[in-house]
């Protein structure tokens, strides 16, 4: 099952670690991770993006909840929910590609943010399936760089993760 | 009044009641001992190690229930310290060790004696501090012990760098600390508590499984009320013991690996199991695939992340071991109804048949002393009222089978690390917190060694603990396992080289006794507990070939336990499987 766990940490200089380390030390799957601020300065936001049975995934969701640092934590993907990720790609783009390329961004409802006479640098969010779905189209040979944001997610409706 | 940080160490140690430290000086710590220098209300225990001063602070919170403290300087000091927090973690120990630092702005630069404090002891404490401003040294102190000691119990560490130890502001001491993030929940939610009162009441082969969670809540009152009054049969796990007294008619002894025949019997047959502060740790539960397939699993502890972890539980119970037991109590009182008394009659027959195969039993001898023996005089001696700590081995099994807690408290071992060498320095802090109770370290030649140096500590004291060294040249329970396990094959699993101990407890001015015959083993337990104001090491040679039973191999369930292999030698694996 994968699983998107949105946490309010107290914006303290050891949480992050403590969090990692909780995955490392307990051998659970980190697919992605993300940190920032929030508009409270004693908090940060982070979502972690995890992978495992039923019984990991309330492990997991148990032993964050026993961290000092973790405020509150919900499971995004137990309601209806928003999946966000922003992905950068750098590709090779001469002659005829420029302009296939081009086609696929705009089917993909991605934007073209950089250019020069050999390359383009490609701008795209969305959920990370749509993310994915794009990189495959684009032949790997032309690739020159990946950058993905990892995950951020937001809970529909009137469901907030708030202190 | 405006105090150094130094000061607010000591002067918020004296307004959280504490009564002693654990602690050894170094560099970064200086300013805090420099305070301690002048005053007498917090008494300052010097260890010769810092793992010593650990272990102690340990055994002093376990033999208590008071938070243990520990002083230390950076560096080394710290690293030191790391056995003895993990061995209190594992166990859910209420301790607070306060570390010096490197001054602030050394922090990063790779300084003398400096190590990243809070990232070393991370993973083996429930929460850890590095205080960033003399403003909040007094309030990260108050925080400290409140995590501590609430909750699932565990160690918390404040890193104090040197320049913070300098610095003045006006102190006042918190009165209570909230934290936004940590409310531990002590009562058990009210519909969970019918369902467990329900399901207990309607079974028909019920069990009552627990575990240090009674002993560290102080419920072992409530469970002895609970048993008596459900008349259900009750094993305690390792950290469990004196839960319920071992002499209770309704006790089936300690459960797991090294537990008796008919405590891990009732325990794969059972149908229901109310399991209370004991966490199905593998030692317990042998292989979970076996692991009692027909009970419907009740299970309480104060850590929700404990519930669920290893087995799958019917009703999930999160509080406080004695609350919870308590509002038990209540919902069957008030449910009216009462046990299925034909059914646990028939139960308890089915107990009494494995208890028939006294698997404790063994085979005493003139020649050579039994180590279970020593054990079982120990308890003669000492009225089964000792404190008895031990380290791990064969000897700590032995302490634990056949020692015979009625009181909770009084058994002191490191039961998740397991760690060598926790005894004697446990024994220290143990003694320091009952100085009129006899206090007995079980241990092994092998253990002993580990943290031997705090013989030095007990003189400086006086403190009159008994070690009780079962020397069977062996590091036993490897010997016992490489005999099982490996064909025989004792690789390195001999001591070589051993010293005198009774010349080693004289030079470091105590009384020694070696004893080697079986008929002296009482007449020198009983010369060793007479003299009440002195540490009498006893050196007790043992059986070299005895081994620990009955016994779960890794692997099995717990009907396929080992028991004792009959006279003749033959080796416990060619032999039937109960
Ligand atoms: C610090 C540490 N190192 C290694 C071990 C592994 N170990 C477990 S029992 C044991 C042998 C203990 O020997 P001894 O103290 O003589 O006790 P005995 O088993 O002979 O009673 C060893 C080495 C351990 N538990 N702790």
């Amino acid at each position: 099952m994968r699983r998107i766990l949105s946490l309010l940490v107290e914006n303290e200089p050891g949480a992050l670690s403590r969090i990692a380390g909780l995955f490392s030390a307990r051998g659970y799957n980190i697919e992605s991770l993300t940190v920032a601020p929030t508009d409270d300065d004693s908090l940060s936001r982070m979502t972690i993006v995890t992978h495992g049975s039923e019984q990991i995934i309330e492990q997991i969701t148990k032993q964050l909840n026993k961290l000092i640092d973790v405020v509150r934590l919900l499971d995004l993907t137990e309601g209806r929910h928003i999946e966000r990720e922003l992905l950068l790609l750098k590709v090779v783009a001469q002659g005829t590609d420029r302009e296939e390329v081009k086609r696929l961004v705009d089917i993909f409802r991605g934007r073209i943010i950089d250019v020069d006479g050999e390359t383009y640098t490609i701008e795209l969010t969305g959920p990370g399936d749509k993310l994915n779905a794009f990189l495959e189209t684009i032949p790997s040979s032309s690739v020159l760089e990946v950058v993905r944001s990892g995950v951020s997610g937001i809970a529909r409706g009137e469901r907030a993760l708030r202190l | 009044m405006e105090l150094t940080g130094a000061q607010i160490v000591v002067q918020s140690l004296k307004d959280e009641g504490v009564e002693l430290v654990f602690g050894y000086p170094g560099g970064a710590a200086l300013h805090i001992y420099d305070a301690f220098y002048s005053q007498e209300d917090v008494r300052h225990i010097l260890v010769r190690h810092e793992q010593g001063a650990t272990h102690a602070a340990d055994g002093y919170a376990r033999a208590t229930g008071k938070t243990g403290v520990v002083l230390v300087t950076s560096g080394p000091g710290v690293t030191n310290t790391i056995t003895g927090i993990a061995t209190a973690y594992m166990d859910s120990i209420p301790m607070v060790v306060l570390s010096g630092q490197v001054p602030t702005h050394l922090i990063g630069d790779d300084a003398f004696q400096e190590v990243d404090t809070v990232g070393i002891t991370r993973p083996c404490v429930k929460h850890n501090f590095l205080v960033r401003d003399v403003k909040d040294l007094a309030e990260t102190i108050k925080r400290a012990f409140y995590i501590a000691n609430s909750g699932r119990p565990g160690p918390v560490v404040v890193d104090i760098p040197k320049d913070i130890t300098a610095q003045r502001v006006e102190y006042t001491y918190p009165k209570e600390v909230r934290i936004r993030s940590y409310a531990p929940v002590t009562k058990g939610h009210s519909k969970q508590i019918n369902r467990a009162a329900d399901l207990l009441l309607n079974a028909r082969r019920p069990i009552i499984y627990t575990g240090g969670g009674v002993v560290l809540a102080n419920a072992a009152r409530q469970l002895t009320a609970l048993v008596d009054k459900l008349g259900y049969p009750c094993t305690n796990t390792l950290m469990g013991l004196g839960g319920l007294p071992s002499d209770h008619p309704l006790f089936l002894g300690m459960l797991g690996m090294h537990g008796t025949y008919e405590a891990n019997m009732a325990m794969y047959e059972c149908d229901v199991m109310l399991s209370v502060g004991a966490r199905f740790d593998d030692r317990v539960t042998g292989d979970l695939a076996k692991f009692s397939p027909k009970a419907k699993i009740i299970h309480v502890d104060i850590d929700p992340a404990s519930i669920g972890k290893n087995v799958r539980v019917e009703v999930p119970i999160v509080g406080d071991a004695g609350e919870v037991l308590d509002q038990l109590l209540v919902a069957i009182a008030s449910s009216g109804s009462l046990p299925r008394r034909d059914d646990l009659d028939a139960w308890w027959k089915m107990i009494e048949s494995w208890r028939g195969r006294e698997s404790l039993a063994y085979d005493l001898s003139d020649e050579v002393i039994k180590p279970q023996y020593v054990v079982q005089k120990l308890h003669e001696v000492t009225l089964g009222d000792a404190y008895v700590t031990s380290d791990v081995g064969q000897h700590q099994m032995w302490a634990a089978q056949y020692y015979g807690f009625n009181k909770p408290r009084r058994w002191i071992n490191s039961g998740g690390l397991g760690t060598m060498g926790f005894g004697l320095p446990a024994a220290i802090g143990v003694q320091l917190a009952h100085p009129e109770s006899a206090v007995a370290c079980v241990t092994g030649e092998a253990s002993i060694m580990m943290c031997i140096q705090e013989l030095s500590t007990c003189k400086q004291y006086d403190l009159p603990i008994k070690v009780v060294n079962l020397n069977n040249r062996y590091m036993g329970m490897v010997r016992q396992w490489q005999e099982f396990f490996y064909d025989r094959r004792y690789s390195h699993s001999y001591m070589d080289s051993l010293p005198d101990f009774v010349d080693l407890a004289t030079s470091f001015g105590h009384t020694g006794l070696r004893v080697d015959k079986p008929g002296d083993v009482e007449g020198a337990l009983r010369e060793a507990f007479a003299q009440k104001d002195r540490l009498v090491f006893l050196d007790f040679l043992t059986d070299q070939t005895e081994n620990v039973y009955p016994m779960i191999a890794a692997g099995a369930g717990h009907n396929e336990m080992v028991l004792k292999p009959a006279n003749d030698g033959t080796a416990p694996a060619e032999r039937e499987l109960a």
